[in-house]
């Protein structure tokens, strides 16, 4: 049952990586900027046969769909060419030196957002308008409310240049970088047994961590309280409260399982967030992950960096939405997952 | 005579509301023997669903259960602590409810539902505790029982969903079951099926029932004796035959003379005329008083004590001041407390 469904989804990923792909590619290249002239900006006189030669050696002497059909070919095979602003490096080898970094503040922040999310919205649930619940809409009103970007110049200003607590900026303190095992720092610490590369890497994550789960946190939380007022007064929970259980099974057996059923869709997307919302705090932060290289990449024309970055967005995003479904089936026994 | 098996005495439970308050239950008196039912009956909203869960100490914020005594086997549950409720709750008061797929949890499997009580009560657990589900299943009618363990609520008919609940009520032996409306969200045979199921249950575990409902044909059927209940208070109580064939209240006689005659189209159904009453500014007087066909003057001005009117018979209503032997214990003067 399992198998069949997830190999429908993975064929459903097809075409909507080919709609990701296509609009990525046109946008930029209807977006106004010549990597070639980004390329050269700098190095004085240059011939227009220099122009020429350059722009056939990267292919965009070619017709557009001729591009568009050698990117996606190699695409499929993982290869997106030399990338235009590193130079000598492909984008591959850039994207996979910067994904890990990525992936550790996302689950990092997402983890901060799951921890404080779900049990504050059960508590505030337990007494609407009490004083926890009061205490904790103002805290989600701000989280929500808040840029990032703002969020996470208050952190560093306040933790970082105030109380020196916490650094603002990087990943780990250079001179503690743990031996390479996945790229993860605080994973390869840990693998590896290095308790202060550990700690540094963990240090670094803390204030970027805090500014992307905010939102994520006020939004989930909000989520679960509302749909936990509503379970509580269904007549299940009066029931397992007329079989004897405790109040503790009661809310977290009996309610929780059925209030998280409309909160996996919302923690999908709100993941799915994190991973985009990243090129501002990474920026921020100067946190050196995939959503700083976007944004470099931006900036500097690189078309086949923005592309793969990019397509790395979609494609999580539209795993996120599997996991979710698969989640989503895994806790209501009335969904039919095939 | 030994000790009833439920005593409610002089029961109040409020609610808070932007209002004001909403005395839901007010001064209900109720006794249930060993192995008996009571019928507990009334229009929607007159406070029968309260009573229970204020039995069953159910009663969750905004309501209160503000003064009375439920003594059940000779204890005061009201007094009790919360871990002694809840040892009382599932294992010795049984409760099922009204809608058997709403009562049901969705996402857990009938076999969890049932083992879950199970393990709380310490009847049985593991491997005993599966065996004993089916025995429990197959005892409520329930076919290919071991197969219906892995059902979830939502694979299962109404009919057998309030079976799989009556399986889980009466688990762990209960003395008493509390049926709120067990056969309202059902069709007429099921009704009827379920009725059965409970009859047969009632005989062979001995068990004692408060049966609350608003069907009178269920009442005559299957209990023993009734009590009616108007805007939260009990009106009357009275051995079934005799509440049947000569009700006292004026408003007992006018719910009978709404249920429409088998086979006699020459009697007409008669509706209640008005409407019951805001349960938050309550008339001084008699609270059917508005409604009574009978109505004297004395009724607008004091609510009316219960008469005892011998023979398990009390009406609350001054009809029967002159004819009655002495008034009931429970709130005799008939006043409202402050909430």
């Amino acid at each position: 049952m399992w198998g069949r469904f997830l190999r429908q989804r993975l064929l459903q990923l097809i075409p909507v990586l080919i709609g990701v792909s296509f609009i990525v590619f046109l946008t930029m290249h209807l977006t106004p900027g010549d990597p070639i002239e980004h390329m050269l900006g700098q190095a004085g006189r240059i011939t227009q046969e220099q122009i020429d030669e350059l722009r056939a050696h990267y292919g965009l002497d070619r017709p557009l769909i001729v591009q568009y059909g050698l990117f996606v070919g190699n695409a499929v095979r993982g290869e997106f060419g030399p990338s235009y602003s590193h130079h000598g490096r492909t984008v591959r080898s850039v994207v996979a030196a910067r994904l890990p970094a990525t992936l550790e503040l996302t689950v990092f922040a997402f983890v901060i957002a799951i921890v404080f999310a779900i049990p504050a919205g059960v508590i505030a649930s337990l007494r609407p308008h009490g004083l926890f619940d009061r205490l904790a809409t103002v805290g989600a009103l701000l989280g929500i409310s808040m840029p990032g970007f703002w969020l996470g110049i208050v952190l560093m200003i306040i933790f970082g240049l105030q109380r020196h607590w916490l650094p603002i900026s990087g990943r780990i303190d250079l001179a503690l970088v743990p031996d390479y095992v996945t790229g993860i720092h605080t994973l390869d610490a840990l693998l590896t047994a290095n308790g202060p590369a550990f700690w540094s890497a963990l240090k670094h994550l803390a204030l970027p961590g805090v500014a992307m789960a905010a939102p994520m946190a006020a939004m989930v939380m909000r989520m679960v309280r509302s749909s936990m007022i509503g379970v509580l007064a269904q007549d299940y929970v009066q029931f397992a409260r007329a079989k004897g259980l405790p109040e503790t099974t009661v809310v977290g057996k009996h309610a929780l399982r059925n209030a998280l059923i409309p909160t996996v869709n919302l923690v999908a997307l709100q993941t799915g967030l994190l991973l985009s919302g990243n090129m501002i705090i990474e920026t921020v932060f100067q946190f050196p992950g995939l959503g700083k290289l976007a944004v470099d990449a931006i900036a500097a024309a690189d078309y086949p960096l923005v592309q793969a970055v990019v397509l790395i967005y979609a494609v999580s995003y539209v795993l996120l939405n599997l996991v979710a479904d698969a989640l989503h089936a895994a806790l209501d026994p009335r969904v039919q997952i095939a | 005579m030994a000790a009833p098996l439920l005593e409610v005495r002089d029961l109040n439970t409020c609610f808070s509301t932007y209002r004001g308050q909403l005395r839901a239950v007010d001064g209900v008196g109720l006794t249930i023997e060993r192995g008996e039912t009571l019928a507990l009956v009334g229009e929607s909203g007159c406070g029968k669903s309260v009573t229970a869960l204020s039995i069953m100490r159910l009663i969750r914020r905004p309501g209160r259960i503000v003064r009375g005594e439920v003594l059940f086997a000779g204890e005061d549950l009201l007094r009790k602590s919360g871990g002694e409720m809840r040892r009382i709750r599932g294992g010795r008061i049984a409760m099922v409810f009204q809608d058997p797929l709403s009562t049901l949890n969705p996402t857990f499997s009938v076999e969890n539902q049932i083992v879950e009580s199970l393990r709380i009560h310490r009847v049985a657990r593991g491997k005993e505790a599966r065996e004993r589900s089916v025995q429990l299943l197959e005892a409520m009618g329930i076919p290919a029982a071991r197969e219906r363990l892995r059902s979830y609520p939502h694979e299962l008919s109404g009919g057998m969903r309030q079976r799989v609940m009556l399986a889980i009520a009466v688990s762990c032996e209960p003395e008493l079951l509390i049926a709120d409306e067990p056969t309202t969200a059902l069709d007429v045979t099921l009704q009827a099926q379920i009725l059965d199921l409970l009859g047969q249950i009632k005989e062979e575990r001995g068990l004692a029932t408060l049966l609350i409902t608003h069907d009178l044909g269920i009442v005559s059927q299957f209990s023993d004796r009734a009590a009616v209940m108007y805007a939260g208070q009990v009106v009357e109580e009275a051995p079934v035959a005799e509440l049947m064939e000569d009700p006292l209240h004026p408003y007992t006689a006018g719910l009978l003379r709404c249920v429409p005659r088998l086979g006699r189209p020459d009697v007409p159904i008669r509706p209640i005329e008005g409407s019951v009453p805001d349960m938050i500014a309550l008339p001084p007087g008699c609270r059917f008083a508005p409604r009574c066909p009978e109505v004297m003057e004395h009724c607008r001005e004091a609510v009316p004590p219960l008469y005892d009117r011998g023979g398990r018979r009390m009406v609350r209503c001054y009809i029967y001041r002159q004819r009655s032997f002495r008034q009931s214990g429970a709130n005799p003067t008939g006043r409202p407390g402050a909430c």
